[in-house]
């Protein structure tokens, strides 16, 4: 890229800026890099740079990069939460391409900061998974690439199983060290300073003991966190390594909580920003093409950017102008529309997004429907009325989309086995990928685990004592 | 804000991690090796350089839903109606409908490439010709020729042509002339070779293979993919093996590669018309005081009866000639052994031969015995070989 073509884009940077500042977005600054095609797929693949290193990542990069180097697929841009934010721009891009990319990452990053689900984020995560990495990469280093690799195997395989509101529980342990933070005494070279004037205080206190840790409460739905604190067999390296993983993981959660409101309001506010920009007659036909491109509703499956988009517009336009009803049952004045989305961006999740503002119009001008599949061998449509329709689409989003495990018991049979349930709701397991990552979970405990949950109709538990499976 | 552009041409870690993945993949390959020795897509690769394999696992195993059995939501195109169906499940591998197929019925495959040179390095890694002997008056001196320089002055059948037209470029272009042309004498290159001595102990491999009738496509595709590795890995091991390739059904005949790859079968099977063809071979070619020398003989076992004491007879002479037999007995697909104990040639030859020392009898029921019974001819002696 020409140094011209560098200055013009940050000529557009400032302007798009201003345009979404007049709009009421409310953006960190933002940093955009433009990166050669492996390094916006590895930014792609491992969703933040800098990770630790893991086969599965690689194994995103190859297919993700096979897939641009035969023209398959393409991504634009990469957006990371972090203030300031960081967007990565394809090198290859057109000018016009990357001005839309530029709207559509402010609108992602006005969407990080403002909505209520990211409000614990972390937003130093570049930093903090960089020496992740290099701690990982100690670990390596100590105990063997194979045996850091093994055991990451085991972490990665439940790593979606944390709770999204750990912060609270984060809370609590914080206001307990600082109790205990009182009591302790130090041992650094210079700490028996701060001793003097406390010890008075600490001859008082007894020394604190096991007995204090609060009692562990099940059942247990972040099972990351559960295993990292009671398993009975990890070294203190995989303690950690399980707590990096967790960690990395709180600060994804939300952004896989919030996957369509994200990409929709990041969608609406593009395509606002560009028509107010003074683009050219070829320009803006380019633009066009990309955000149908974007926008486009992909048969048989769902476009979360499409999805999202429409729901916005529609609640909008219900807001500015309600009908009769609306205005007498809801008392909504009309024109508060801007307001509304607003209002919406800031509090709701995908789950709540759908649930609340998916409508009958809307469903039927989606042509949204549930499908199944019959006799095990056609998917076949199956269900067409809206509330169902949206029901079925909120409960397939609900925990991300993951199977609710929670912990039961950690001293099962008095014989510290570790039990498990599943929260059926109707849908079942993937028996074969259960069994296996049932081996996993196993690696982390140590010993015995069960896990219970519905086959058929039928309350089953899984079993595996790191020998054999077994099930009743 | 900025905008800005760094150098990333130092960042690997994508690629780093890829090759983890390789690695991984790898791994998978040889545990899985068993299925994928005889597996259809190498043994009919002709030649290709990569072929594509069906490898288990390499997945990322999770909790999650059976997605069969979920429902889910999906857009249409305005016109849509309960009842329509928008797809048809496709079960992975049922295409090749074989009897096996059952067993491992749901599994997910990753098909990885496979270069075959390198799956050929994996299988070979720990094979090589047992009871390999030096024969002393005959360890033939291979000499190899070997081009290995390049020189400025040689013999002009050997010109290095496209050194000579790189090196004309790069003077013209010190002259300032972005052209080529006007060749000099100071542009020419020849290739110059060394001889290389390469001692080696003489060896034949006598691959004989029954094509009788009861010879049915699975067994001779056993046969065949044993013989595809074991003549490719002798090829690679070795630079001085010969192979005499031997088809017989009454009558045994010497036949080229091609036709002991390609022959159809017929007729009934007198096993001694094979074993003879091989000693007068052997006495006529290949004196056991200078060759080493490996007979491999398959079968279904399904012998003329009247032939078996002159087929006992015979093998004995083999085995008190040669360094190793080698016999591999092929069964009815999937059917295990219920035909293990009857008249089949290999209970014959474990009660009858009076030299077993050197006799290696193998039963294949199996696609999946293939790579364990190369382990067993070729493996190292007197070590289990993990099969």
């Amino acid at each position: 890229m020409q140094d011209k073509e560098i200055k013009d884009l940050e000529n557009a940077v400032e302007q798009i800026w201003e345009v979404a500042r007049g709009f009421g977005l409310d953006p960190y600054p933002t940093n955009f890099e433009i990166v050669p095609a492996t390094v916006m797929y590895e930014v792609g693949s491992y969703a933040l740079p800098g990770r630790y290193s893991h086969w599965t990542f690689g194994k995103t990069y190859h297919r993700m990069k096979t897939m641009y180097d035969f023209g398959l697929s393409k991504i634009y841009e990469v957006v990371i939460n972090t203030n300031p934010a960081y967007g990565f721009l394809l090198e290859t891009n057109s000018p016009i391409q990357n001005k839309m990319v530029i709207a559509h990452v402010l609108g992602h990053v006005d969407f990080f900061k403002n909505n209520s689900y990211f409000s614990k984020t972390n937003r130093r995560m570049v930093e903090s998974v960089s020496t992740h990495a290099q701690r990982m990469m100690e670990y390596e280093f100590k105990h063997g690439r194979k045996t850091v690799e093994r055991f990451l195997d085991a972490v990665l395989a439940i790593e979606e199983h944390i709770d999204p509101y750990f912060f609270i529980k984060r809370e609590i342990p914080i206001a307990e060290e600082k109790r205990r933070a009182e009591h302790r005494v130090k041992d650094g070279p210079y700490d028996d300073l701060w001793l003097l004037d406390k010890s008075a205080k600490a001859a008082k206190s007894p020394e604190t003991t096991d007995d204090d840790k609060p009692r562990e409460r099940l059942p247990e739905k972040d099972l990351l966190y559960y295993l990292m604190k009671n398993s009975p067999s990890l070294a203190p390296w995989q303690r950690d390594a399980i707590a990096m993983v967790h960690e990395e993981m709180e600060y994804f959660v939300p952004q896989m909580q919030t996957k369509i409101m994200n990409e929709g309001w990041a969608s609406i506010w593009h395509a606002r920003i560009m028509r107010e920009l003074d683009l050219s007659d070829n320009d803006h036909i380019e633009f066009a093409n990309l955000h149908s491109g974007v926008v486009s509703p992909q048969k048989g499956q769902l476009n979360p950017y499409y999805l999202g988009f429409k729901i916005y517009e529609d609640i909008e336009r219900r807001w500015n102008e309600p009908s009769k009803e609306e205005r007498e049952k809801f008392g909504r004045k009309g024109n508060e529309g801007r307001e509304k989305i607003f209002e919406v961006r800031e509090l709701d999740n995908d789950v709540s997004f759908l649930r609340n503002y998916l409508t009958e119009e809307l469903c039927e001008e989606l042509d949204l429907f549930v499908f199944e599949l019959v006799e095990e061998e056609e998917w076949t449509i199956t269900e067409k009325r809206w509330e169902k329709v949206r029901d079925q689409l909120v409960s397939n989003m609900t925990n991300f989309g993951f199977p609710y495990l929670q912990v039961e018991d950690g001293d099962y049979n008095g014989n510290r086995e570790l039990f498990m349930k599943h929260n059926y709701e109707g849908t079942e397991l993937d028996m074969r990928y259960a069994r296996k990552a049932l081996e996993h979970v196993y690696t982390l405990w140590g010993r015995p685990v069960h896990l219970e949950t519905v086959i058929d109709d039928e309350s089953t538990v899984l079993h595996f004592n790191g020998d054999e499976h077994g099930e009743d | 804000m900025s905008i800005q552009r760094n150098d990333w041409s130092l960042q690997r870690k994508g690629i780093i991690d890829q090759e983890r993945h390789k690695d991984r993949v790898k791994e998978a390959i040889r545990k899985n090796l068993g299925s994928i020795v005889s597996n259809e897509a190498i043994i009919l690769s002709d030649g290709k350089r990569t072929v594509k394999v069906p490898i288990k696992a390499l997945d990322e195993y999770k909790f999650r839903f059976n997605y069969q059995k979920g429902k889910h939501v999906g857009q249409g195109d305005g016109k849509t109606r309960v009842g329509d169906v928008i797809g048809r499940e496709s079960r992975p591998g049922s295409g090749q409908g074989t009897g096996q197929a059952g067993q491992d019925a749901g599994a997910d495959y990753y098909e990885a490439e496979v270069n075959i040179d390198e799956l050929a390095a994996l299988i070979f890694e720990d094979l090589h010709l047992p009871y390999l002997e030096e024969k002393a008056k005959k360890a033939v001196q291979s000499r190899k020729t070997q081009f290995n320089e390049i020189r400025r002055t040689g013999v002009i059948a050997n010109l290095d042509k496209r050194r000579m037209i790189l090196e004309n470029i790069r003077r013209n272009a010190r002259e300032g002339k972005a052209r080529f042309g006007d060749i000099k004498k100071e542009d020419l290159r020849f290739k110059t070779w060394e001889e290389v001595m390469r001692y080696e102990s003489n060896a034949v491999v006598i691959a004989m293979i029954d094509v009788s009738g009861s010879m049915g496509e699975f067994k001779k595709y056993i046969a065949r993919s044993f013989y595809f590795w074991m003549v490719r890995f002798l090829r690679t091991k070795y630079d001085n093996v010969e192979i005499v390739f031997i088809s017989h059904h009454t009558e045994a005949k010497e036949v080229t590669e091609e036709q002991f790859f390609t022959q159809g079968e017929s007729g009934g099977t007198v096993v001694s018309s094979a074993y003879q063809l091989a000693l007068d071979i052997i006495k006529q070619r290949y004196r056991p005081s200078d060759w080493n020398i490996y007979p491999f003989h398959f079968s279904d076992g399904d012998n003329y009866y009247s032939d078996n004491e002159e087929a006992v007879r015979l093998a004995d002479e083999l085995i008190a000639t040669c360094n190793l037999f080698g016999y591999g007995e092929i069964g009815e697909e999937g059917s295990s052994s219920y035909r293990r104990s009857s008249g089949a040639l290999l209970s014959i030859f474990s009660d009858r031969l009076q030299h077993k020392d050197r006799f290696v009898g193998v039963r294949i029921d199996d696609k999946e015995d293939v790579y364990p019974a190369l382990k067993q001819f070729f493996g190292r002696r007197n070590v289990e070989t993990p099969a």
